[in-house]
């Protein structure tokens, strides 16, 4: 939007001119994601996942309102009505499989997402706020999907519902009245789940808002690349459409197809057997775990078990909630003034040690909360806070990097457009 | 996007090549356009009654308690449908009028089976505004032709719940039935 | 500043999961890992194939005929089948008459406006079947969702109805207190290996099949009433494999054709 050299918007057909004159959303969009914006031509196929992340929202919000047209969000009656669907329903089945396996195909592709923004550095200046923004789609995102998962009222819902809010029973003082506050009782039951469906309804609308942020707060400095190198001439770039347009539909169609087996051909792998038994206060299931999603953070919340000065709780769900929080940081950890981890040496055999630690604090939250797991996870867990709390700032300042290309062409074209630079 | 891309083509190409490229980017864009287009069945027909509400689209109801002079007020597609068990005196009645004479000209016979004659069975919907006219019920209004009386706007059916009074524009309706035996009736 | 404060939190929670995992450690070094019953004798469900199984996977009606046979000869004493509804047999196969007999052998409970009592009347089509009323020890579950409920789905269903066996001696000797309580019976497919069900399919031909059918062994039942538990969890299963295969055959043209139009339009730049 900033470069000179971007197209303008030139209405051709006289309703488009007089469009564009009295209301100019065409002229948004073109910029935004049309011809009008220009974008670093090196982009790889780790860039298609923001958009990939969009389109998984609007599958949420689709199936979901039309899920919502048929659930009934009372404690008697939600597993009934869930039931209802998926057996009485036209295509009810679909729309519920869609939904929930939806919820794990956002994940998966802005888990991704933000690893892209961990290797390539993405939250660094200019393009903090664009990171900020992110983070709090993500927050916004594991609360919606943990309200979303207790509205089925089976077993794992009305479990996870109670250990969740239990988690803010830690808090001192204060702590168990804002656990009777959230549930609206002592326990979860039909006031929590009226307001965890009316929550679970309102905050996708609030995530679309901060995404058109997000990407609003993008547009400013335009694109990030894989070479970290900022954009120096119009060589550099091509125009988002038809260029990225082209390729967001091929990656979407990869997307849709890996979807869309798991939809039709493996809808419950990936849910939890105990959630087809209906919510039963008396009894809780032998091994409660939250969907794959929250394992990490599950870990990390059950790897303490000794107190010190706080209760073991608190120190869990404090580390739990700064395993995301430290995020919010990052811009102003890595001072590195190389953002690729392309040209970063160190650093990136640190970034892949955080992708295997991750990986294995999913494994060991997914686990029973015994031996050898905890320990495991203990370990990995303190490498996920030396990671980014101490060796991301540290590193960032010893670290010698491989030498730069001089632009986004050279590293593409292995020289550069003469024309371009005298330009 | 398939008219970019066949500009974004550079030129001296052959046009046999350009011609190819046109046609595999029309072909992926149709192919977006024809799933976009299919995936709406499943999110219109959603909205179409529930296989549990379809199957309720038939009733069978025991009739052999209602005495002659009697009705009773079932449930048909969860709307109310009256049956009602005409005494002689009412059929008499009923089949005194002068059809042609009526707003909605039908007689008696036209509404009953053949050799069901005091069976009178109507859905409980006025046709006027869809309110549920009272008589049915013992000591319920009748109204001034001794059949239904609808409160809202004041429309009144005689004892073949013709409409003789009042604005509503037709009789009220005779569902789809069948008598299964003499004292089961499968209305729809 | 922000970096000095950030080694320092990063310190404090790697210090005290330090501690933790001491603590862990030295715990498990003293007690061992976990040892329990179940981790020892606890057994995963043998293999089980059925027509439903696979990508493409559809039901075998007759086998879900002597399924549900054996649902009610045997199983629907104590479990009840609340999701399903009668009209929902027709998929079995059966025809409109053949359903609403079936539904007439139960006695659905019904609200009487005119006494306002809750009575029992026989059951219509549209009628879901009914709750069991059941006195004895242990809770016996809802069948209708049992194969989606239970980790090992249909295998787990009839390795569970197969698995009844004497406590292996080799049990005891190492687990001296976890002799099987009286009432309860050994099955190491349950979780904690201690069921209440009295082992429900006790002899070959205790259901009677139609003519035309695999004789009733026991063997033969647990699969057919496994099979029928399958459809009753998932009846759509059939369709949705049906189903995606053009969704998903759609979508790889689709995507093949989205392919070549990217490298259509990236031609000129790389």
């Amino acid at each position: 939007m900033s470069f000179p050299w971007a197209n303008e918007y030139k209405p051709s057909h006289p309703f488009m001119q007089w469009m564009d004159e009295k209301l100019p959303l065409p002229r948004f969009m073109y910029n935004a994601i049309g011809a009008g914006y220009p974008v670093p031509r090196n982009l790889n196929y780790m860039w298609n996942f923001g958009v990939l992340a969009g389109f998984c929202l609007v599958i949420q919000i689709v199936t979901g309102v039309i899920l919502a047209m048929h659930y009934a969000a009372n404690a008697d009656v939600a597993f009934n009505s869930t039931e209802h669907i998926m057996r009485d329903v036209n295509w009810g089945w679909l729309m519920r499989y869609a939904h929930a396996n939806g919820a794990s195909a956002f994940f998966v592709v802005v888990y991704t997402h933000i690893f892209r923004g961990f290797y390539y550095s993405s939250y660094k200046a200019p393009r903090e706020m664009v990171w900020l923004l992110g983070v709090a789609i993500f927050l916004l995102m594991m609360a919606t999907a943990f309200m979303g998962y207790v509205l089925p009222w089976g077993q794992m819902s009305f479990w996870g519902a109670k250990v969740i809010t239990g988690l803010f029973g830690a808090i001192p003082l204060v702590g168990e009245p804002l656990q009777h506050w959230l549930l609206g009782g002592f326990s979860p039951d039909n006031a929590a789940l009226n307001r965890f469906f009316s929550l679970h309804f309102l905050l996708p609308f609030v995530i679309l808002g901060v995404v058109i942020l997000h990407i609003w707060a993008l547009h400013i400095p335009g694109s990030s690349n894989p070479t970290g190198v900022e954009i120096k001439t119009e060589s550099d770039t091509v125009p988002f459409h038809p260029y990225y347009t082209a390729k967001d539909g091929f990656g979407l169609g990869v997307f849709l197809v890996l979807y869309c087996a798991m939809v039709f051909f493996f809808p419950n792998a990936l849910g939890h057997p105990d959630n087809y038994i209906q919510a039963n206060p008396m009894q809780t299931p032998a091994h409660i775990v939250p969907e794959w999603y929250f394992w990490p953070f599950y870990a990390i919340l059950r790897a303490f078990t000794t107190d010190f000065i706080l209760s073991a709780k608190l120190w869990g769900v404090l580390a739990m909630f700064s395993a995301i929080l430290v995020w919010f940081f990052l811009p102003w950890l890595d001072k590195s003034p190389v953002r690729s981890g392309t040209y970063r040496p160190l650093f990136r055999k640190f970034f892949y040690v955080l992708l295997i630690d991750v990986l294995v604090l999913g494994y060991c939250g997914g686990a029973p909360a015994q031996e050898p797991y905890l320990m495991v996870s203990q370990i990995a867990a303190i490498y996920y806070f030396l990671h980014f709390l101490v060796i991301l700032p540290i590193v960032s300042s010893i670290e010698r990097p491989d030498p730069l290309p001089f632009s986004i062409t050279e590293a593409v074209l292995g020289n550069d457009d003469a024309a371009a630079i005298k330009a | 996007m398939s008219q970019d891309a066949g500009t974004a083509a550079p030129a001296g190409h052959e046009t046999e090549g350009v011609r190819r490229r046109d046609f595999i980017n029309i072909a992926a864009v149709s192919a977006a356009g024809v799933g976009g287009i299919a995936t709406l069945v499943p999110l219109i027909s959603q909205m179409a009654p529930s296989a549990d509400v379809r199957a309720e689209s038939s009733t069978e109801i025991d009739i052999s308690a209602i005495a002659p002079g009697q009705a009773i007020k079932a449930v048909f597609r969860k709307q109310p449908v009256f049956i009602r068990n005409l005494t002689p005196a009412e059929i008499a009645a009923a089949e005194a009028v002068d059809v042609s004479s009526l707003r909605d000209p039908q007689s008696l016979k036209d509404r009953t089976k053949e050799g069901k004659k005091n069976w009178l069975i109507t859905m409980g919907v006025c046709t006027h505004l869809g309110c549920v006219p009272l008589g049915s019920g013992e000591g319920e209004v009748k109204g001034d032709f001794g059949g239904y009386y609808c409160p809202c706007h004041g429309s009144t059916y005689d004892t073949a719940a013709r409409i003789r009074k009042g604005p509503a524009p037709k009789n009220l309706e005779v569902p789809e039935y069948a008598f299964s035996s003499d004292t089961i009736v499968k209305i729809g | 500043m922000i970096r000095i404060f950030s080694i320092l939190a990063g310190l404090a929670f790697s210090f005290v999961l330090a501690l933790s995992f001491v603590f862990e450690a030295v715990g498990t070094a003293k007690d061992g890992l976990p040892n329990t019953v179940e981790s020892n004798f606890h057994e995963h469900p043998g293999a089980l194939k059925l027509a439903s199984d696979g990508l493409f996977g559809k039901f075998d009606k007759q086998q879900l005929q002597r399924g549900f046979a054996v649902y009610q000869g045997v199983c629907q004493n104590c479990h009840s089948l609340k999701f399903v509804a009668f009209r929902d047999l027709k998929a079995l196969g059966y025809d409109d008459d053949e359903v609403k007999a079936i539904a007439k052998q139960y006695q659905v409970p019904a609200y009487n406006a005119a006494t306002g009592e809750v009575k029992t009347q026989p059951g219509k089509p549209t009628d879901h079947f009914p709750p069991v009323v059941y006195g004895g020890k242990g809770a016996p579950p809802d069948l209708s969702l049992i194969t989606k409920s239970r980790h090992g789905g249909a295998a787990y269903v009839h390795s569970l109805l197969l698995g009844y066996q004497n406590q292996p001696a080799e049990l005891l000797k190492k687990f001296p207190d976890a002799k099987t309580p009286e009432g309860l019976f050994y099955n190491p497919y349950f979780a904690n290996l201690n069921i209440a069900m009295p082992p429900p399919l006790t002899a070959d031909g205790q259901v009677t099949y139609a003519p035309g059918n695999p004789p009733a062994t026991k063997e033969q039942m647990a699969q057919d009433v496994s099979a029928f538990l399958v459809w009753t969890a998932e009846p759509n299963l059939a369709e949705r494999h049906q189903k995606g295969w053009p969704v998903v055959l759609f979508l790889l043209l689709a995507t093949v054709l989205a392919y070549m139009a990217k490298r259509n339009v990236w031609a000129d730049k790389h």
